[in-house]
């Protein structure tokens, strides 16, 4: 275990959100006019330079390569391979957030407006997929706790449900009945408000691409890959537990939780195992992803193989 | 003069993805990989076994017949590759994890299945075994199409969500087997 505890975020580790839009947008630029090759590597080091925060792992990062063109994103077809080629077509700037249910501010806001106030800092989490694989990813993100803080959720506002942007046209797998269209996800609030709990912009050091989850996405590393819902477009706060897409799908092998666990497999197939992608052998799968220490205490007392 | 022919053609699918492997084109998790594309040649030449004898009949093609043991051994050559994926890059030959595999995940149990069963059939392909056995022969063949059934649940059970590809198979081995029984109601009712 190499999670580092209770360590501050230093200035230097963290991008004011002003400074990492700016770049956003010179690399659109730059991409217009064919620069983005010749720039890049220019633009983005102090990403890739800056050191991993408290939370972040030391572990082997996974190539850029194998995390872009190995993913699971329905919306674009259930073959790995479907997002990268698929993706292509979704707009993702300009790009809304709808907030709504039980939170004093309430509305449609634009994520640039969403993201100013923030700071966007890197952590490398572990991401494990209820298929039996890993990944190390070094996300660029905000805690979620902060958005929430700032929506001002009453005090009926037991969960945070999110969902996917629905567009049939630009999400071709949407047109198919894979699963119940919007995806839908969401956590407990206390879930939602630890500080592991992330919402992601980008990925080693550069922008989302739509493969996985552009504009905006949730990171869970402690629970399985799909409960972490890509291009967010709905947030609702809510007194009642919502309905995930997965658990809509099969009742019987997906819950709400679907917290990691290698004690309590998949009813089709062990979890006890999980190959980290890159690696030949497998890695014995730890509770939690390995994040015991910084969420075993929001199920204290829960039966974790009736709660999957 | 056509066998040779085909039995390179029916081992081009192996050296092909021994090839995707070396150069590694088979993407971030190449040994999952190798294990799916090994399941499904399995699969497609089991078909294919099955497809020979009303291919000949629509196309009155005699050859056809006689590499229909090639074709099924070829099936069983992907299949043990198959189970050696599981036992080696899945499992790492770990028996107690695939000893509780084959008891508590129906999958592998039936798939387990498969491979238990097409080994005697591979066994008794030979001239020789068919004259031993005289009419055992044709009945302890018959086992391919429990087989074939099982492998198609095999993959059903196996997959996630998506069953577009498993239920394509159900659709040709439906059609193959439907077709065996429509001749059979026919010539029981003459």
């Amino acid at each position: 275990m190499l999670i580092k505890k209770g360590k501050f975020i230093k200035d230097h580790q963290v991008t004011d959100y002003s400074v990492y839009q700016n770049r956003r947008d010179f690399i659109k630029t730059a991409t217009g006019l064919g620069l983005a090759a010749a720039t890049g590597g220019i633009i983005q080091p102090s990403f890739a330079l800056s050191k991993p925060t408290g939370f972040s792992t030391q572990e082997a990062k996974t190539p850029y390569k194998d995390i872009t063109s190995y993913c699971n994103f329905y919306e674009f077809g259930t073959g790995k391979a479907d997002p990268k080629k698929y993706a292509k077509n979704l707009t993702t700037s300009p790009w809304s957030v709808l907030i709504e249910g039980e939170c004093e501010k309430t509305g449609r806001y634009d994520l640039d407006d969403l993201l100013k106030p923030l700071s966007i800092e890197e952590r490398i989490y572990r991401f494990r997929c209820v298929e039996g694989w890993s990944m190390v990813i070094p996300w660029m993100g905000f805690p979620l706790a902060q958005l929430i803080k700032r929506m001002k959720p009453t005090a009926k506002a037991k969960y945070v449900y999110f969902e996917t942007l629905y567009d049939p046209k630009q999400m071709r797998g949407q047109k198919t009945k894979a699963l119940d269209w919007p995806y839908i996800e969401g956590l407990r609030i206390d879930e939602a408000m630890n500080p592991l709990t992330l919402m992601a912009t980008g990925l080693y050091g550069k922008d989302l691409l739509n493969q996985n989850g552009a504009p905006l996405r949730l990171v869970v590393p402690w629970k399985y890959g799909f409960k972490s819902i890509k291009s967010i477009a709905k947030i609702r706060f809510m007194e009642k537990q919502p309905v995930n897409s997965w658990q809509k799908a099969n009742m019987t092998e997906y819950g709400f939780y679907s917290n990691v666990n290698p004690q309590v497999n998949h009813p089709r197939w062990s979890q006890r195992k999980e190959r980290r992608i890159g690696e030949f052998r497998k890695r014995k799968t730890k509770l939690f992803n390995g994040y015991a220490e910084q969420v075993a205490g929001l199920y204290s007392g829960m039966d974790l193989k009736k709660n999957f | 003069m056509i066998k040779p022919f085909v039995f390179l053609l029916l081992l081009l699918p192996a050296l092909l993805l021994a090839g995707a492997f070396w150069n590694q084109t088979l993407g971030a998790n190449p040994l999952e990989a190798v294990i799916r594309n090994l399941g499904d040649w399995a699969l497609r030449l089991l078909l294919l076994t099955l497809a020979l004898s009303p291919l000949r009949r629509l196309t009155h093609w005699g050859q056809l017949l006689r590499l229909r043991r090639m074709v099924g051994l070829f099936a069983y050559f992907y299949a043990v590759l198959h189970l050696m994926g599981y036992l080696w890059f899945d499992q790492f030959f770990d028996w107690g994890e695939i000893g509780y595999d084959i008891l508590e995940r129906p999958f592998i149990t039936i798939g387990m299945l498969c491979i238990v069963l097409l080994t005697p059939l591979a066994l008794t392909s030979t001239n020789a075994m068919m004259r031993r056995m005289g009419k055992q022969w044709k009945r302890l063949h018959f086992l391919v199409y429990p087989i074939a059934i099982f492998a198609i649940v095999h993959f059903f059970w196996m997959v996630k969500l998506d069953v577009s590809e498993p239920t394509l198979y159900a659709i040709i081995l439906a059609v193959l087997l439907g077709e065996r029984l429509l001749r059979f109601v026919l010539k029981n009712k003459r």
